[in-house]
């Protein structure tokens, strides 16, 4: 606990060491993964000296997996097995990817975990893909390109990571956010926070420019598109609005050349490996076509046919101009969101390896009116981003001269009457925000009512995202309306939700554990933990206990000095209650199971939670009173 | 000295160190909400122990809730009433002016002559007027609320403001219909 090592150097810890801590951008078409050495971001690169991992996973009949070029390679060949821009799965139904039918993997569709709680029912969960080392969940295969990245990682630094930063499309929902956490839990990161990818751009382009006023982070991946603005002023990055479309990337350019090969060469349905090998074609004729007017695409098929074609850049920019168009509405509502005109912005920073067409380059000058920014490599700002929040989440120091305000980028709502939506959160709302909601019952009796959740700006909860259900028991009965039942919807940093209730009137606390319907349940973590790990049990559990231990010390050792400092804030009992805590986590300390540590160590923090608030209410005062003793009334 | 001990059960003002009225200065109220965040926010804590972060997130959340009331004229006005414990009857009280309630139809169907017309040029214009009348009641609201402290007199001007805000609503959704 304790710390608060805020401004006051007096106030802080013993000084910590450099802890390593890394940036991650998980991205649909490949991921990098950077850190902040001698102070500067810096992308880490693999052996063969390439920063960017392909996001292409291959699972084996032997239950091995390979992971980046080694799976890329294979793409056509063993398409089934191959997941490529496995980032569009991630939190996501079947229901909602259209293109199923043109995709080379065999799906299986999930019920929803939620589904035992009276959740939203089957076939509503996160799809899961068939391979031949069995059903795989997008969690599961995101997790295998993390590990990779975690390791290249652990041995550039030459340590263990306390935490990584990782990097989500800002027009990300709640579920796909969820499921990027999990994926890297099951990776065996320590989530320090995830950072909406135009934001990470955006802290590395603005420190590295000192940029000030409003800026547009225009962000086009592989298979995302994002749009934010920043006001950049004095250190503070001020996100004022998100949107996007988060079925939106580069992969849809690949699909019109793809779809136009087949229209050219009279192809109907292909089977999975051609379909691979004529949407890798694709790419590459997209990537040609930014150097050279025109290009060449020639394949032979499995059925013996050949293909040779050629495409002209100005073909690509015709059957490619709706998409094109199709990123320039997020621009006018974040605007609007904004309310900020084209006029107000400043600069205009490119993302993605997308931005690099012309096309889009032309659309979005043509948009606001002047040059883009392109001076950072667009494949790497990201991470560049991430690894410098990274450092600054990790608490090493020197870092700390700036801050982050962001925000939720869709309205959270929930069900009323006539399966319509009531806005709770509204988008663009700067996080981490919070709202109650006081319902009530409509029949004499009533102990229990649903509450149905759902995250979108439709006025129909059928056009939003059902995010979860859950079911509020054990109200007293009462008369129809006597009841009152406080919901409160928190969104934390992190932009993830977490809701609970209070029967008002009795004072019962339901705490309810919200399953969004597209997350996991923390059992199936558990069990793809296990999976993963069947192999190196025994290092878990060593490492279990090591970091236990560690974090046991680090606690008692921090607890200690904020007594000796700020002792005087505590009464007998409450001090009385810190020091039993105390005692019983350091008996802990020589047993051998983690998990005891761990209880006794929860119990410590949780005996610390009205200290910390006192402390840190003793550290805003002061900041207040030094510039506003006339006004501020301190009781 | 005393060890200051900082309460957030004080209102929002209190919080950040502003006089109890409509006008408030909001480059303070910007710059106090700035320093507030820099202590306050996850991102300082993120290093730290749980009970930290939680205090943190359950302390951010309250500045940044406190910030969007105060910022909004129209939040803060309602506060302010709340806080000298008017009640505005926002959702019963829809007795109004029928100058006021005359001129609210002829706005609604502007809005939807424009929609329907795909007019983004007409939106814009109904836009520049809707706010400039908007700057008009909330400088009557601050003479009643600061000068006159009539704060009946206020809460109707609050309900006013409400109308406003649900035609800004209008138009922005006439906007995105518009896009799509």
């Amino acid at each position: 606990m304790a710390l608060l090592q805020i401004s006051e150097p007096g106030l802080s810890a013993a000084p910590h060491q450099h802890r390593l801590a890394v940036g991650i951008d998980l991205g649909t078409t490949n991921s990098l993964v950077a850190t902040v050495r001698n102070g500067i971001s810096v992308v880490l690169n693999d052996e063969n000296g390439s920063a960017m991992l392909p996001s292409v996973v291959r699972y084996l009949a032997d239950g091995s997996v390979a992971v980046g070029a080694a799976a890329q390679t294979m793409q056509s060949e063993d398409a089934a097995n191959t997941i490529v821009s496995v980032k569009r799965f991630m939190g996501r139904g079947l229901k909602d990817v259209g293109e199923i039918s043109r995709l080379p993997y065999r799906f299986a569709d999930a019920p929803s975990s939620s589904a035992a709680s009276g959740g939203s029912g089957q076939g509503s969960g996160m799809l899961q893909l068939r391979t031949v080392a069995g059903v795989k969940s997008p969690v599961e295969v995101s997790a295998e390109i993390l590990k990779v990245l975690r390791s290249r990682a652990e041995a550039a630094l030459g340590g263990e990571l306390v935490g990584a930063v990782i990097t989500v499309p800002a027009y990300f929902d709640d579920a796909q956010r969820q499921a990027t956490k999990d994926a890297a839990r099951l990776a065996g990161l320590n989530v320090l926070r995830l950072l909406n990818e135009p934001t990470a751009a955006a802290i590395a382009y603005g420190l590295d420019n000192a940029a000030e006023g409003v800026y547009a982070v225009y962000d086009l991946g592989g298979g995302t598109f994002d749009i934010s603005i920043l006001r950049l002023s004095r250190g503070v990055f001020e996100v004022l609005a998100a949107n996007g479309d988060s079925a939106l990337g580069g992969d849809d350019f690949d699909q019109r050349i793809h779809c136009w090969l087949l229209e050219k060469n009279c192809l109907s349905a292909l089977g999975p490996r051609d379909t691979r090998l004529l949407l890798t074609h694709a790419r590459a004729a997209k990537e040609q076509l930014t150097e050279h007017a025109e290009t060449r695409i020639t394949a032979a098929l499995s059925t013996g046919e050949v293909i040779d074609n050629v495409l002209t850049r100005s073909e690509f920019q015709a059957m490619s101009q709706n998409l094109v168009q199709r990123t320039l509405q997020p621009l006018r509502r974040a605007l609007r969101d904004a309310k900020l005109g084209i006029a107000d912005i400043k600069g205009v920073v490119m993302v993605g390896g997308a931005t690099r067409m012309p096309q889009v380059q032309h659309a979005v000058e043509e948009f606001f009116g002047q040059t883009p920014l392109t001076n950072l490599d667009p494949d790497k700002v990201v991470a560049l981003g991430a690894a410098i929040q990274a450092n600054l989440l990790a608490g090493n120091r020197g870092s700390d001269e700036w801050l982050l305000l962001d925000v939720i980028p869709l309205s959270l709502g929930i069900e009323t009457m006539g399966g319509l939506t009531e806005k709770i959160i509204p988008r663009n709302s700067t996080i981490p925000t919070a709202r109650a909601q006081e319902f009530t019952t409509y029949k004499d009796g009533q102990t229990a009512m649903s509450i149905h959740v759902v995250q979108g700006e439709r006025e129909l909860v059928s056009d939003c995202r059902s995010l979860a259900k859950f079911e509020l028991r054990g109200i007293p009965a009462m008369v129809a309306g006597a009841a009152r039942i406080r919901v409160t919807f928190q969104v934390d940093a992190d932009g993830l939700l977490n809701v609970s209730a209070r029967e008002m009137s009795s004072g019962i606390e339901a705490a309810i554990a919200v399953k969004p319907s597209y997350g996991l349940s923390d059992a199936e973590i558990t069990r793809m933990l296990q999976d993963s790990t069947q192999h190196a049990q025994d290092d878990m559990q060593a490492r279990a206990l090591r970091e236990q231990q560690t974090e046991a010390e680090q606690l008692l050792e921090a607890v200690q000095h904020a007594l000796e400092l700020d002792g005087d804030l505590l009464d007998q009992a409450e001090r009385a209650r810190i020091e039993t805590q105390m005692g019983a986590l350091r008996n802990t300390l020589q047993l051998t199971d983690h998990l005891t540590i761990k209880r006794a160590t929860t119990a410590l923090n949780d005996a610390t939670v009205s200290f910390a608030q006192k402390r840190m209410d003793k550290s805003v005062a002061g900041v207040l009173a030094g510039k506003n003793i006339a006004e501020l009334e301190v009781k | 000295m005393q060890p200051a001990s900082f309460d957030f059960q004080q209102n929002h003002f209190q919080l950040f160190g502003l006089a109890q009225s409509y006008q408030i200065d909001m480059a303070q109220l910007e710059q106090q909400y700035r320093a507030l965040q820099a202590l306050v926010h996850p991102d300082k804590s993120a290093h730290l122990h749980d009970a930290e972060q939680r205090v943190a997130m359950q302390r951010a959340t309250l500045v940044n809730e406190a910030y969007q009331i105060l910022r909004s004229p129209l939040r803060r006005a309602r506060y302010l009433l709340s806080l000298h414990g008017v009640d505005i009857q926002e959702e019963n009280n829809t007795v109004m002016p029928l100058d006021f309630l005359m001129a609210q139809m002829e706005w609604r169907e502007a809005v939807a002559e424009a929609q329907q017309a795909r007019d983004a040029v007409a939106l814009a214009q109904l836009e520049v007027r809707l706010q400039r009348e908007t700057r008009e009641l909330e400088a009557q609201l601050a003479v009643k609320i600061d000068t006159e402290k009539d704060y009946s007199a206020g809460a109707e001007s609050v309900r006013k403001l409400r109308f406003m805000e649900r035609l800004a609503e209008e138009i922005h959704a006439a906007y995105d219909a518009i896009d799509n």
